[in-house]
Parts: C-alpha cells; sequence; structure tokens
C-alpha cells in the first residue's frame, strides 16, 4: 500500500500546503513518496528529500512541467499511478485543479478537502461550508484525496535525504498552453500560512480606506485578507478572500474588521486559535465566534489601535 | 458556437444548515432551494458571449429529481434557449454526474461547457475538471475572465497568490469563480416567455451508463461549534487581553 505526494511548488521552494499533505500522508503509509515535477528544480526535490519519512523523491525536471498545467501533470501522475494506493495533494488552487482530473482519468472518486483519516479507506471532510461534517467510505481501490491544510501540522522534522530517482517522462497537450502569470507582489507572510491574519469586510466602505488593514498588518507582521463582500466591491484582489469559495486558515490570531461574519466567511476562519472581531453592529454573527469583540466604529477604533501597538 | 452549461440545485445560500438528528444528511424538506451561485455565473457568461454573437446557442443542463425543472425554468428566465433535465433520484459523486454530462456533450456536440467552479452544498470543486478528463478537452479552471478568439480561448484564472493566463483551443471546458461577472436578474417578462422554451426530460438510466457504487456515507454529523467569548469596551483591554491572557501579541 503505498502513498504518492504531489509536490506543489514554485521551480524554488515547496508550498507550506504540500507539508501538511505530506503529514496526511504519513498517517497512511510509513514511507511515502513526493512527486517533484518542474523545471530547474533540483533544489525542491533536495528539500522534499529531507522531509522526515519521505521514502523516495521522484523528479521530472522539464521544461514541460516549468507551470503545471494539469493536463501534463495528469498525464505524468497516470504514467506511474499503478505502483500507488493513495495520492495526495494539498486542497490549494493547485491541487483542487489537478486531483479530479486524475480521479476521473481513472475512474475513482475524490474526497475533497479531507479533514481526519480514520482509517485506510474513511475519511472525515467538511460539506455545507463547514456546516456538516461527512464521514464517507471510499470503495474504489484508488484513494485520491485533497488535504485540508489547516487540519494537519506541518512537521519541520528533517531526516537524512532519501534518495532521488530522475524520471524522464516529458508529457505535453497542444491543446492548452500557459500565458503568463500575474502573482501579487508582497512583503506580508503568505495568508494561507500567516500567524496572525487581519481581514476587513464591507464595513471599510472603500480600496482607499482598506489600506487601513494593511497598516495594521504591517505593524504586526501579518498577512491580510478580506470578506468575499469586500472583494466582491472591489477593495482588494480575490486571492485575499478568506472563505468558503476563498482560502480556509487557521492562524494563531484572526482579526476580522468590519466583517459581519456571513456563514461562508466564518467557513474560512473559524478554526483560528484566537478570534477578535471589531464592528459596529453588536449583534453581527462574528461576534458568536469571536474570543474578544469589540463594538464601535472601526475608523476610531483601528486607528487607537494602530496608536496602542505603535507605543509600546 | 453552441454553449452547454450545467446547473444544479442546491440549499439557498442564506438558508441556515440543520444535519438531521440520525445523521443521515442535512435537513432539506420545505427548505428554499436556488440555483447553485457559481452556476448562475457560468449562465451568465454563456448568455453574455451569445448577446455578443459569439455563442449561437445557449444550453441549460440539470441532473437532478423533477424538482430542478424549476432551476432549470429559472435558467431559462435568465436566457438560456433550451434546458435538458437528465432525470435521476439517486444521490450522485461528482464523477457520475460528470459521465452523466459527458453523455449530453457527446449528443449536443457544444464546443464550450461552462460551469460553476463549485457546488455550495458538496463544495467538491471536482466536477468540471472530471468532465474535462474524461471529454479529453482542456481545462480552465477559476475563470475571472473568458476571451473567445475564433477557435481559442483564453482564460484568466483566480490561483493563490495571483492569476494565472492560460490559452486553449476549443472545445474546452470552463469552471467559473466569483468575479467573472454579476449575473442578472430574470425579468417578469423572461419569466413567462421561459414557460414557453423547451425543457426536455432524459431519464438517466436511459443513458446507458452503467454507474457503479464508489462511496458509502457513514454519517454526517455537525461541526463541533465555537463559543462566543467575551466582549471587551476598549482597544487598551483588547491589547491587555492578547497580551496576557491569549499570549498571542507580545
Amino acid at each position: 500500500m503505498s502513498t504518492l505526494v504531489i509536490v506543489e511548488h514554485n521551480n524554488k521552494h515547496i508550498s507550506p500546503a504540500t507539508r501538511c499533505a505530506f503529514a496526511a500522508a504519513l498517517q497512511l503509509d510509513k514511507d511515502p513518496v513526493l512527486l517533484v515535477a518542474g523545471h530547474q528544480c533540483q533544489a525542491v526535490a533536495e528539500e522534499a528529500a529531507a522531509f522526515a519519512g519521505a521514502g523516495t523523491v521522484l523528479l521530472v525536471d522539464n521544461p514541460c512541467y516549468a507551470n503545471p498545467l494539469a493536463e501534463n501533470l495528469t498525464a505524468l501522475v497516470l504514467s506511474i499511478a499503478d505502483s500507488y494506493t493513495n495520492i495526495l495533494a494539498g486542497s490549494t488552487t493547485f491541487g483542487k485543479n489537478i486531483m479530479p482530473r486524475i480521479a476521473a482519468k481513472l475512474d475513482a472518486v475524490q474526497i475533497s478537502d479531507v479533514i481526519k483519516i480514520i482509517g485506510k479507506d474513511t475519511f472525515e471532510h467538511p460539506v455545507y461550508a463547514g456546516n456538516a461534517i461527512e464521514t464517507v467510505k471510499v470503495l474504489d481501490d484508488k484513494k485520491i484525496l485533497t488535504i485540508r491544510t489547516t487540519a494537519f501540522d506541518a512537521s519541520s522534522e528533517s531526516q537524512n535525504p532519501c534518495c532521488i530517482e530522475n524520471l524522464d517522462k516529458p508529457f505535453t497537450d497542444s491543446k492548452i498552453s500557459f500565458v503568463k502569470h500575474e502573482l501579487s507582489k508582497s512583503e506580508r507572510p503568505d495568508l494561507a500560512s500567516a500567524k496572525i491574519v487581519i481581514s476587513g469586510g464591507r464595513g471599510l466602505q472603500s480600496a482607499e480606506k482598506f489600506k487601513l488593514i494593511e497598516e495594521l498588518a504591517d505593524l504586526l507582521g501579518a498577512a491580510v485578507g478580506a470578506s468575499r463582500a469586500a472583494v466582491d466591491a472591489g477593495f482588494v484582489p480575490n486571492d485575499y478572500q478568506v472563505g468558503q469559495t476563498g482560502k480556509v486558515i487557521a492562524p494563531d490570531l484572526y482579526i476580522a474588521v468590519g466583517i459581519s461574519g456571513a456563514v461562508q466567511h466564518l467557513a474560512g476562519m473559524k478554526d483560528s486559535k484566537v478570534i477578535v472581531a471589531i464592528n459596529k453592529d453588536p449583534d453581527a454573527p462574528i461576534f458568536q465566534v469571536a474570543t474578544y469583540g469589540l463594538v464601535g466604529d472601526l475608523f476610531e477604533l483601528v486607528p487607537q489601535l494602530i496608536s496602542q501597538l505603535k507605543a509600546k | 458556437m453552441k454553449i452547454l452549461v450545467a446547473v444544479k440545485r442546491v440549499i439557498d445560500p442564506y438558508v441556515k444548515i440543520r444535519v438531521k438528528t440520525d445523521q443521515s444528511g442535512v435537513e432539506t424538506q420545505n427548505i428554499k432551494m436556488s440555483m447553485n451561485p457559481f452556476d448562475e455565473i457560468a449562465l451568465e457568461e454563456a448568455i453574455r458571449l451569445r448577446e455578443q454573437n459569439i455563442a449561437t446557442e445557449v444550453i441549460a443542463v440539470s441532473i437532478g429529481s423533477d424538482t430542478s425543472q424549476e432551476t432549470l425554468r429559472h435558467a431559462l428566465a435568465l436566457g438560456a434557449d433550451r434546458a435538458i433535465l437528465v432525470r435521476t433520484n439517486k444521490s450522485h459523486t461528482s464523477l457520475d454526474i460528470a459521465k452523466i454530462l459527458q453523455k449530453i456533450a457527446t449528443q449536443e456536440q457544444p464546443e464550450l461547457i461552462l460551469l460553476g467552479k463549485q457546488a455550495i452544498d458538496g463544495d467538491n470543486n471536482q466536477t468540471p475538471q472530471m468532465l474535462a478528463a474524461l471529454l479529453d478537452w482542456p481545462q480552465g479552471t477559476f475563470a475571472s475572465k473568458i476571451t473567445v478568439n475564433g477557435k481559442e480561448v483564453q482564460v484568466i484564472r483566480e490561483i493563490d497568490g495571483g492569476l494565472e493566463t492560460l490559452s486553449m483551443t476549443l472545445p474546452a471546458v470552463i469552471s467559473t469563480d466569483l468575479r467573472l461577472n454579476e449575473p442578472r436578474y430574470a425579468t417578469l417578462p423572461n419569466i413567462m416567455k421561459a414557460k414557453k422554451k423547451p425543457l426536455d426530460i432524459l431519464e438517466s438510466d436511459d443513458l446507458g451508463l452503467s454507474l457503479k457504487e464508489h462511496t458509502q456515507i457513514i454519517s454526517v454529523r455537525a461541526p463541533s461549534s465555537r463559543s462566543a467569548g467575551i466582549k471587551v469596551d476598549s482597544i487598551e483591554a483588547l491589547v491587555d487581553k492578547l497580551k496576557h491572557e491569549a499570549k498571542v501579541l507580545s
């Protein structure tokens, strides 16, 4: 019963989501195999080989994997899938894009956003924006899973590097090509893995006023998030979105400013360790999950908080 | 160009979800149902492409019980030209749904299939990618902009950390994200007109598919709830709590 973890990376570093998926893989298998497909990504393979518990790293270094196209990666995984019972990836836009394509080609179901491994074929995952938890048994031989990263602690332990096996398996598809990336340039920590996140909602009123959230975040070395309402209103880009249809995060401290706490937003942050809510409506649902709530005008309170933090 | 749009009937996004006490699922009796919001975005995009004379026909398809006809009538009122219901009373995995849609695509030969990136009930985010796999078509998931140029389509995708642009040849499967467009509302005259538009019903058992059991649902339970904390009355009090009680600030 062997397990394959598909490594998400940018040809330089491994995404934190992969460490969480690997932690889940270790519950299924004592020495999971990591697949690194990329271009000029030797450093990524070396990083993976040092993961405590890694059995083997498969390195496929080819220009056709410079960007993670689902078509190419699916063909690659299918070419080696016979050897694996479990195939895992983090539940990020990378994993969500690729894994169902692989599953369908294998005539297997996929379990999305696994939060708990009950046994070798039985898993828990949230449905209805986390308002229900489904326990499901997979009857297929192969188990294709995406892993909810907040549910598995990434291990930072390392080992003497395991063996890196080079595979020469280029796959391309003439029907699709990569054009370009526009990645948000930010000095701030990654939203998905930040220890502190400051999120703003519709209460911020405009993109201009949303800068208040950014100022507070920078003071605390925090990442910036937003509710779907703030994204809809055009205050910030979609990759800031926290919620059912955005990112699901669980930082040590989550400060929700001007966010009412719609079900779909709560789905993305309610597992945070400490939640602070600042909102002028005392009945806002966000207060039902907040560790500390403060009722009042955010445009008075947030500048106060900023000056208080600066003063120390 | 013919566009197929898949729409799903789901519990309305503003309804509070209640898990059944026997843990067999969630309460769906006497509850307001709506078209999955992401599918509304997919449908809107298809209608706009027809209004720009890029598409010639928009076909809405839904898989479900007779009540899904209501969702399809709504799609027709919004602007779909015709609708297909694949009737089934079973609950299907995303893989089954993708296989049924593959059959419909083979019959209808669309050049573009648009679907919402996820349904807000199962939250699986699988069907579009699975359908693309079964058809062996390219996929553009989580689209925030779609530009059709003859036989080519450019898709800007919402990915973690920014945007990615892909170019693919038609036919293709595209799944829609939040910022692609803002769906219109159905007008009363269009709701009336929709009653006369064609809605075909196919029995899923007649499609010649052999769908097997892939999963067994063991239980559906409510999540452990998080209890509300306390209200503080000033920023000073808040900072004090964060430093000395929660110890998340130094």
